[in-house]
């Protein structure tokens, strides 16, 4: 039978010199929901991000895949147990053509080249990208390459997806485009936990939201409880909710 | 992965696929025409400067699988020219073992120095990699310098025999080198082929582009370096025990001078790194052009011939600097 929780963080603290950017944070990511990490900026989701990812080893705590400590395990090696992310910053391979970055996604699962290029196609027809897949990645448009890093980090066929503010920075019709991507992505069968901080667009996709402030967690629950807890409104929503 | 599956029958007329069967149909046409030369240049002279370039081209692709595909760029590659060279000169002219086998060993030692390098230097990043290897050619050629065992700064002199396709020499007629350098060229053309449509030449140019974002991808950096590093190592070191048979004598300076680095790396930034032909047309142009130089403006130690270098990569960097090759490919298609 498999476990309900996905990924667990237990006690994460990340100190920078005398910063403590997370403090004793612990959460649980469930299986099949898309969970949004927020809170304003600083608050240490991002730091949060980088650990649950592998980008950087927590000072302390643990956390656990599958009920695996991965704590110290490299991204790579992560990408393999099928954790995937993406980046704030659209970080394609330039040189290469759209498919090809997919490829290199593709090919954790698909040692052989054609097989990789197989998985690649279809995954950009699924998230809508099938019309670009020779163009070079430089070629493409701001919201394009969103879409490229989501596809890439597909290909790798991951239990869980990791979005790093996706959904900033897009024009409100870019933004829906994106939240249909990213609905369709949890209907492969994908948990996703999107890091934002433009609550507004957050809260009408997401399932529970965990708010993070000032390094610690702040509170979590369901959208609605959250845009009414008391924490959340001081911290972080400000007044003008309040009075809304 | 039944979606795939049927993808990949669709695959059939992908591009993809159609654009690594015509790389292949390509090569096979051109070195054809290439190893057709012998029968029109009789020349010795220019025979000699044909076998240079071949040798060079193959050289540079050995290069360009570390710096070009990989993106580690190296200014040291002289060092396992070097010894390839030694392992093939100290092997025949010691122990009377055939070059063939000479140069092989000298292909595995250079490939186990490039991966223990590897774990020293791969640490560091772009210019700091590049100035490592540098060092530590240096520090080579002085040790050769130094090692009496190996001739020291006298050398070694292969001695003279009768012409034999077994110990490489040839004293009469310099065709036989020229299909050896040529079958060299090939092979090192093939092995970037199928590595470059393999996941590893994939996952290079991944680590090439942006090592963070394929590390997160499931592609292994460190190693992917250490591989195209033996590879690479391994290559030049053939190259170089061929070289030893075909001049017959060699000392540091003829081998491991950073002239050599440098005449490695450049024919494939001029043709274009990272690409399949870049490093053969870059040595095509470079490598007549320095031994012509040479020949009518006197020694090598004139130095014109680098500055000649010099001048073609400010030209190469400022208004092309994905290189020589890239005019010959369609814009949209991506690479040749």
């Amino acid at each position: 039978m498999t476990s309900e929780i996905l990924l667990e963080t237990r006690g994460v603290t990340q100190r920078f010199g005398g910063l403590v950017a997370n403090s004793d944070v612990s959460i649980s990511i469930k299986r099949g929901e898309i969970l949004g990490l927020i809170g304003p900026n600083g608050a240490g989701k991002s730091t949060l991000f980088a650990a649950i990812s592998g980008a950087r080893v927590p000072t302390s705590g643990s956390i656990l895949f599958e009920g695996q400590d991965i704590t110290q395990m490299p991204a790579a090696e992560r990408c393999r147990l099928g954790i995937a992310r993406t980046f704030q910053v659209p970080r394609s391979f330039d040189s290469m053509s759209v498919a090809e970055n997919v490829m290199i996604g593709a090919f954790v699962r698909h040692a052989n080249a054609t097989r990789a290029r197989a998985a690649a196609l279809e995954v950009l027809d699924y998230v809508g990208l099938d019309g670009r897949a020779d163009a070079t990645a430089g070629q493409l448009t701001p919201p394009e390459k969103r879409r490229l890093e989501v596809a890439r980090a597909i290909a790798t066929e991951p239990k869980l997806l990791l979005l790093d503010e996706v959904l900033t920075g897009l024009t409100p019709s870019e933004a829906r485009l994106g939240m249909d991507l990213v609905r369709k992505v949890r209907a492969r069968g994908i948990t996703v936990v999107m890091v934002e901080h433009v609550m507004e667009i957050v809260m009408q996709l997401v399932d529970r939201a965990i708010v993070l402030n000032l390094g610690k967690l702040l509170a979590e629950g369901s959208p609605a409880e959250i845009v009414r807890n008391e924490d959340v409104i001081t911290a972080y929503l400000g007044d003008r909710h309040r009075a809304a | 992965m039944t979606d795939a599956t049927l993808s990949s029958l669709k695959l059939r007329g992908d591009a993809f696929i159609a654009k690594r069967r015509r790389q292949l149909v390509v090569a096979a046409a051109v070195f054809a025409a290439v190893a057709c030369l012998p029968l029109g240049i009789r020349d010795v002279y220019l025979q000699n400067v044909l076998i240079l370039t071949l040798l060079y081209a193959a050289v540079s692709q050995s290069w360009n699988i570390l710096g070009g595909y990989c993106g580690q760029i190296s200014l040291g590659h002289a060092l396992y020219f070097g010894i390839g060279a030694y392992a093939a000169s100290v092997l025949y002219v010691n122990y009377d073992i055939v070059p063939w086998f000479g140069m092989v060993v000298g292909g595995v030692l250079s490939a186990i120095l490039a991966v223990g390098l590897g774990f020293m230097t791969f640490r560091l990043k772009g210019h700091y990699f590049a100035i490592a290897t540098l060092v530590i050619a240096e520090i080579g050629l002085v040790l050769v310098h130094n090692w009496d065992f190996v001739g020291g700064a006298l050398g070694i002199q292969w001695p003279f025999g009768t012409d034999s396709i077994w110990t490489l020499q040839f004293a009469r007629d310099k065709v036989p080198y020229f299909y050896f350098a040529l079958g060299l060229l090939v092979v090192v053309w093939l092995v970037t082929y199928f590595i470059e449509n393999s996941r590893w030449g994939f996952w290079w140019r991944a680590v090439k582009d942006d090592p963070e974002a394929a590390e997160s991808l499931g592609v292994e950096v460190f190693r992917s370096k250490l591989a195209a590093a033996a590879v690479s190592a391994f290559f030049t070191a053939v190259g170089g025990g061929f070289y030893a048979a075909f001049v017959s004598y060699i000392d540091p300076e003829s081998v491991m001078s950073f002239r050599f680095s440098l005449l490695f790396a450049l024919p494939a930034v001029l043709g274009g790194i990272g690409t399949l032909w870049g490093a053969p047309l870059g040595a095509a142009i470079l490598i007549p052009l320095t031994e012509i130089t040479r020949s009518y403006l006197g020694g090598s130690g004139s130095g014109l011939d680098l500055i000649i270098y010099g001048a073609l990569i400010m030209v190469v960097a400022l208004a092309k600097p994905e290189g020589l090759l890239s005019l010959f490919t369609r814009k949209s298609g991506g690479k040749a």
